[in-house]
């Protein structure tokens, strides 16, 4: 494919270290971009503050999915022990709420670990079948020993000379435009 | 008095001088390089008492439990061993990934993964030996509340329908569990494989990962909400397993002590088995660095607790026996240690109140034969536990007349034996072909991932004084 056809993705730059990166990452969010990642083979601890991100809404997906499991379980067991199919056993009474603790008690846990897996996939945009990173054939340290920070061509102050020379002076050992396409 | 204090610094997590690329070439080169003929040979005998177990659960079910030992008073033989031996298992891997997560242990990355593989091939085993033992397995699915032209529901009041809400529930989180931590190792197998079969595999494992920290920040917490999850469900899981027992009124099972004894007797059993697993591991893989003597003793001293509390449930139940003034419960304790299955009960005691005590000393928890010797007689004592608990306590009940001696049959022995085969066919698949150390979370814990052991103006790594001094080492080690 010829040159002219591609599309720019947006400037990747390689550092050294969890702390370079940081450093890095601080002063790319200073500089007041928005659209911009770190990516490492480990979470490096800091790196929310340095990239200014909110609290992950995820315990609240969770509520969602427990509270669902926890109210429709007691709901189906009410309704069958006490009405559609009730059962005399030692002249207990049918609506009995201790015995149905151990049963509530699992599917709560059950539906909240359901959301808490596939909510944070969905948060995460996960599974994608693409990435124009995966076109920088560097980019495979990223899962191995690499720290790499990208600014996407879709924030507001893109330039592509403007996010290498940001990379170069912030101490980059490498600076590389993605293309959407090889 | 002194007021001369010195620091001690806690020993490195990972041995040897690693980087972050070595990590995972020590870690990735399993998967990623052809198979060794040793694994053939081991994949081949566990394949064959995998075809075993199929056969005789084949036979079973044609044929009903009736080829089972069971006889009027033990209606719940080796089946119900084993299930909770089984479960009880599992427990350790749960232990390790969740409950050792909320209290930030860091020494437990490196046994994790190899902890919740074994908890999920475990709760297999122990899974097949309910759903076999209703006799008749085509209509299992009555366990579950699905609408049906009887009109009929489960008993939501039962002990029993517990267990199968309890143990579905258990497998199922610890698969997601465990999937949401091989995700970021996928995506490292991913890129580091040379084959194009490799490649694709791994590639859609990894649902495209990239180690995005917008990612990982969703990442953690979903790990952090699943390790909160898990906790409580383990300890109820083997809460509701003592139910099934404590719930009826047979003397030796009617009685409060076992929620807590159970669970502890699982951890007790669970690290026995990790360690069993781990120390063999570690030597045929080299992980030595990774899964080295320090996590040894850390898990050794898990087990000295575990099992001591157990041994204090036994002393317990003893003593309430008397204290009750029960002569059903005095007479069961009694029937334990002096009637038909005394031999059982004094195996028990030996493996279960004795063998932890060696563990006292700090050179016994450091000499790996010795840890290894020490973790098999566990699970063979554990085992017996439950052998006392379901088989002593039924046979010789309330009416003497109605005692009869339970022995197993061939089928008991051989199902028994080809669960084994179920279970490391599974472990060796996951050996073979999945990162057995969690490759992220190792170099989450080197000293080199912390900013702030780097220079402010320099940004060069400057290794905490995380190793005791060189005198203090040999000191300790002597």
């Amino acid at each position: 494919m010829e040159t002219e056809n591609k599309n720019i993705y947006g400037v990747l730059a390689e550092f050294r270290n969890p702390k370079e990166l940081i450093d890095a990452a601080e002063t790319v969010k200073e500089s007041g971009y928005s659209d911009f990642d770190t990516y490492a083979p480990f979470p490096i601890h800091g790196m929310e503050k340095a990239m200014g991100l909110k609290e992950s809404p995820l315990g609240w997906i969770v509520l969602a999915g427990g509270l669902t499991g926890m109210i429709g379980i007691l709901t189906l067991m009410i309704w069958i022990m006490g009405y559609d199919y009730p059962l005399n056993i030692s002249g207990k009474p049918y609506i009995n709420l201790p015995i149905y603790v151990p049963i509530t008690f699992e599917l709560t846990v059950l539906l909240s670990a359901f959301a808490a897996t596939f909510g944070m996939f969905a948060l995460n945009k996960l599974p994608r079948f693409h990435n124009p990173l995966f076109n920088v054939e560097r980019f495979k340290k990223a899962s191995d020993d690499g720290f790499f920070i990208h600014i996407e061509s879709s924030d507001d102050l893109f330039s592509e000379e403007q996010a290498s020379k940001l990379f170069t002076d912030s101490g980059a050992i490498h600076v590389e435009t993605v293309y959407d396409s090889d | 008095m002194s007021t001369d204090y010195q620091y001690v610094p806690e020993p490195k997590l990972v041995k040897g001088d690693h980087t972050f690329g070595s990590i995972t070439d020590l870690i990735a080169k399993t998967p990623l390089s052809a198979t060794p003929p040793l694994w053939y040979l081991a994949f081949g005998v566990a394949n064959l008492l995998l075809v075993a177990l199929l056969g005789s659960v084949g036979y079973l079910i044609w044929d009903g439990i009736g080829i089972w030992g069971l006889n009027n008073p033990a209606g719940w033989g080796w089946a119900i061993i084993n299930f909770v031996w089984w479960v009880g298992i599992g427990h350790a891997g749960t232990l390790i990934s969740a409950i050792l997560f909320l209290f930030r242990q860091g020494w437990r990355t490196a046994i994790n993964r190899f902890a919740e593989a074994m908890t999920i091939f475990a709760v297999m085993c122990a899974g097949l030996f309910p759903a076999i033992h209703v006799g008749r397995i085509w209509v299992i699915y009555w366990v579950f509340p699905i609408p049906n032209q009887m009109g009929a529901w489960p008993n939501f009041s039962s002990p029993l329908l517990w267990d199968v809400f309890a143990v579905s529930t258990y497998f199922t989180v610890s698969l997601l569990f465990w999937y949401v931590g091989l995700v970021p190792d996928f995506a490292t197998l991913r890129d580091k494989a040379k084959g194009k079969i490799a490649k694709m595999t791994y590639g859609i494992a990894a649902l495209g990962w990239t180690g995005s920290f917008r990612n990982w920040w969703n990442y953690e917490k979903a790990y952090m909400i699943l390790a909160g999850l898990a906790t409580p469900l383990v300890l109820s899981v083997h809460t509701i397993v003592s139910f099934d027992f404590a719930v009826s009124l047979i003397p030796g099972w009617h009685s409060t002590i076992f929620p807590p004894y159970f669970v502890a007797g699982a951890i007790y059993s669970g690290f026995a088995m990790v360690l069993t697993l781990m120390l063999i591991a570690r030597k045929i893989y080299g992980l030595e660095d990774i899964m080295n003597i320090d996590i040894m003793e850390k898990m050794n001293l898990v087990m000295m607790v575990t099992g001591n509390l157990v041994a204090f449930a036994y002393l317990c139940e003893g003593f309430i026996a008397w204290y009750s003034g029960y002569i059903y419960e005095q007479g069961i304790f009694w029937l334990y240690a002096v009637g038909p299955y005394a031999w059982g009960f004094w195996i028990l005691m030996f493996c279960n109140v004795v063998t932890p005590q060696f563990l006292w000393s700090r050179s016994i928890r450091r000499s790996v034969t010795l840890t290894f010797i020490i973790s098999i007689i566990v699970n063979i004592g554990m085992w017996f536990e439950r052998f006392m608990i379901a088989v002593a306590s039924l046979s010789t009940d309330f009416l003497p007349s109605s005692w009869d001696y339970y022995s197993p049959t061939f089928w008991d022995i051989i199902i028994y034996l080809g669960t084994f085969g179920l279970f490391f066919t599974f472990f060796l698949l996951f050996l073979r072909f999945m990162p057995m150390v969690a490759i992220a979370e190792v170099k989450g814990v080197l000293p080199q991932a912390d900013p702030h052991n780097y220079d402010e103006k320099t940004n060069d790594f400057i290794a905490p004084n995380a190793e005791p001094q060189q005198q203090s080492v040999q000191q300790k080690n002597q």
